[in-house]
């Protein structure tokens, strides 16, 4: 039978855990940030799959691998400001923004890459991200090699973590975005534009799911394939209400995600011969909507979520 | 700059808005035809030509605008009662998937009999499939956008699964696909020659039904009602849960449908490549039509000739055929913006009262 003990124990597993989990904290991230500031961003899946192809193709086409990053978070920001010109400047449906995006950043990842790279048989590759290892830490047993001999865009995702927790709630600038998401009204009243707040908080979040995007291209693989986020986003969506739109919160749960993800694969090695494999691969989806009804009783949506805000109208 | 209600909203600024919606996304997409080197008119003409150019041309494009139309509808209805049903994708595999189970040869009557309990079959596949998120979305507030869209990925497993386990034909080769439906269950065609497949009149009077359903009902007015105001609607003594839940069965049993033609009209068996995408450009659809049950026919003729041109297109120019996707984006994207045009009018700030 499954040994799920064994596996838990290994050193190996903790490393792939680690790494199935960067893309996530990225997109986990951007997403709760645009939610925290009032906007639903449902573009997620197809802002992950454009900046999975512009990082990749940047480095492809003989870009250096952190600059592919950093341009693959500028194509995020850039369709961050797109979802945001819709749904925070018309004030026209989120959901509808959104799956609309979603559809125009992937199928638009596509084009591009078909018409750059028009007849390939075999997928090219770049070479992608090393694993590194942290001189002293990394001799560390077990948790050095699970922790410590990672490609450094993992250590960036976690890095962000505090970052995003300390920006969001110990700075004046993370105060107005929560706020722009709970009582624009308010905001407003204190001279600040709500626009612009949500757009920068729109953008930022668009900017970081696009690296989780990157991440799956230039650290995770080599290559880029069609259909490759399969559903990632929309995973991050429901972290975000699973994580109640707390960073830390966010990581716990993307970790956990993580964990049973990386066991699932194990497992499978074991159990394949028994149990179909597609029952391996429902497990995050099927996870996924359990999550959301375990916290659903306690979801403390931010208020002025899928609010449209209008100078001047009344709430 | 302010956006102020319109009083009054003529019915040709209504007919506007996805026009104009559909010029702007053709505008927007040039870019890329430019950038693929190609003449934008000749290609666009060429595109057009693929989708009407000829009888063939033009069979595949109604063949192909069946599942869109019955997918557009169960948005539309959906999004009415502001219920946002992602799933028709999976919804549309759980209808293929109780046409294969109930029409391959567990049950066998003549065609009389066989097709409408197919039909009614596949309908309510499609609306079990939302039991579990409308009654979440209704009981424990669960956003239905997450889980009909998480839904999709475990039933196109599922389906994997089934025919390529239990469900895999032994006489197809070794491809996975399930058994095919047996004669008594498939959809007649329509002409001696081409695809075209009396799943067009499901589709069809499906269409009229809801229209019919919408407009003359107590329940159209009432998941109307709801879908404007949750809250008036609740003080007017309309049952809000009940209205949500009946939206969502009808909107999944839409779907099904969608399944049930394309497995037993089109295909005749269940593969996993059955649908590349009707439930998400349903969306489109939906949306183009501004959610209007007897719109969704052009707007589904609109999208799949968009798709079958496109395929021409890429064959006479060098233009990937992604760029019907980028189009069906382009167009969501645009509709909203028309949309919006058509219920508020610009005024210069400074101006207002």
């Amino acid at each position: 039978m499954i040994d799920l003990f064994e596996i838990f124990m290994t050193a190996g597993f903790w490393a792939a855990t680690i790494r199935i989990v960067s893309p996530l904290i990225f997109g986990t991230l951007g997403e709760l940030i645009c939610e925290r500031a009032g906007v639903l961003n449902l573009g997620i899946e197809g802002i992950m799959t454009i900046g999975a192809m512009s990082g990749w193709m940047w480095v492809y086409q003989g870009g250096d691998l952190w600059t592919g990053i950093m341009f693959a978070a500028f194509v995020g920001a850039l369709f961050g400001l797109i979802h945001s010109g819709f749904s925070v400047y018309l004030g026209v449906s989120q959901h509808v923004t959104g799956i609309g995006l979603t559809l125009f950043a992937s199928s638009l990842s596509y084009f591009i890459f078909r018409m750059l790279l028009p007849s390939v048989t075999t997928p090219p590759k770049i070479v992608p991200f090393q694993v590194v290892d942290i001189p002293w830490l990394s001799d560390l047993p077990w948790l050095g090699e699970a922790f410590f001999h990672q490609t450094p865009l993992t250590w960036l995702a976690f890095l962000f973590v505090p970052l995003v927790w300390y920006v969001l709630f110990r700075t004046p600038v993370g105060l107005a975005v929560r706020m722009a998401g709970e009582n624009p009204v308010a905001v407003e009243a204190q001279g600040i534009n709500v626009l612009a707040i949500r757009t920068g908080a729109v953008m930022a979040g668009s900017a970081l799911m696009a690296i989780g995007g990157a991440f799956i291209t230039m650290s995770a693989f080599d290559a880029f394939f069609f259909g490759m986020i399969n559903g990632r986003g929309w995973i991050c969506v429901a972290l975000v209400i699973f994580a109640s739109w707390r960073p830390g919160k966010a990581l716990l749960g993307a970790m956990l995600f993580a964990g049973l993800e990386a066991m699932q694969v194990r497992a499978q090695q074991q159990a394949g011969a028994f149990i179909p494999y597609q029952f391996f691969l429902m497990l995050p989806y099927v996870l996924s909507i359990v999550a959301m009804i375990i916290m659903a009783r306690k979801a403390l949506y931010p208020r002025a979520l899928l609010v449209p805000f209008r100078r001047g109208e009344r709430v | 700059m302010q956006l102020e209600l319109r009083e009054n909203v003529s019915v040709l600024r209504v007919v506007m808005a996805p026009v104009s919606a559909v010029f702007a996304s053709l505008l927007l997409a040039s870019v890329l035809i430019i950038w693929a080197g190609e003449p934008v008119f000749a290609s666009y003409l060429l595109l057009f030509k693929g989708a009407f150019g000829s009888m063939f041309a033009l069979n595949e494009t109604i063949t192909r605008s069946i599942p869109l139309m019955l997918t557009g509808l169960a948005v539309a209805v959906a999004f009415r009662a502001k219920f946002y049903n992602i799933g028709a994708e999976g919804q549309l595999y759980c209808g293929a998937l109780a046409v294969t189970y109930f029409g391959t040869g567990l049950i066998n009557l003549p065609p009389i009999l066989m097709i409408p309990m197919l039909i009614v079959l596949g309908a309510l596949a499609g609306g079990a499939v939302l039991i579990v998120p409308v009654l979440l979305k209704t009981t424990l507030k669960v956003d239905e956008v997450v889980t009909t869209l998480l839904l999709n990925f475990v039933i196109l497993l599922f389906v994997s699964f089934l025919i390529e386990g239990p469900w895999k034909d032994p006489m197809s080769m070794g491809w996975p696909q399930a058994a095919p439906v047996i004669d008594e269950g498939l959809l007649p065609a329509i002409l001696a020659k081409g695809r075209l497949h009396y799943g067009l009149a499901i589709a069809l009077v499906a269409s009229v039904l809801i229209w019919a359903l919408m407009r003359f009902t107590t329940w159209g007015y009432e998941i109307r009602a709801v879908g404007h105001n949750q809250d008036a609607a609740r003080f007017a003594g309309i049952n809000v849960k009940l209205t949500v839940i009946r939206t969502a069965l009808i909107s999944g049993g839409l779907a099904g449908l969608a399944g049930v033609s394309e497995v037993a009209g089109l295909k005749g068996y269940l593969t996993l490549d059955l649908s590349p995408g009707f439930g998400y450009t349903g969306i489109a659809v939906a949306m183009l039509a501004a959610l209007h049950p007897l719109a969704i026919i052009p707007s589904a003729l609109f999208l799949s000739a968009i798709y079958v041109g496109a395929d021409s297109m890429s064959r006479g120019a060098n233009i990937p055929t992604y760029i019907a996707d980028v189009l069906v984006g382009l167009s969501v994207l645009c509709i909203l913006v028309c949309m919006l045009l058509v219920r508020f009018r610009i005024r210069r700030s400074g101006v207002s009262t």
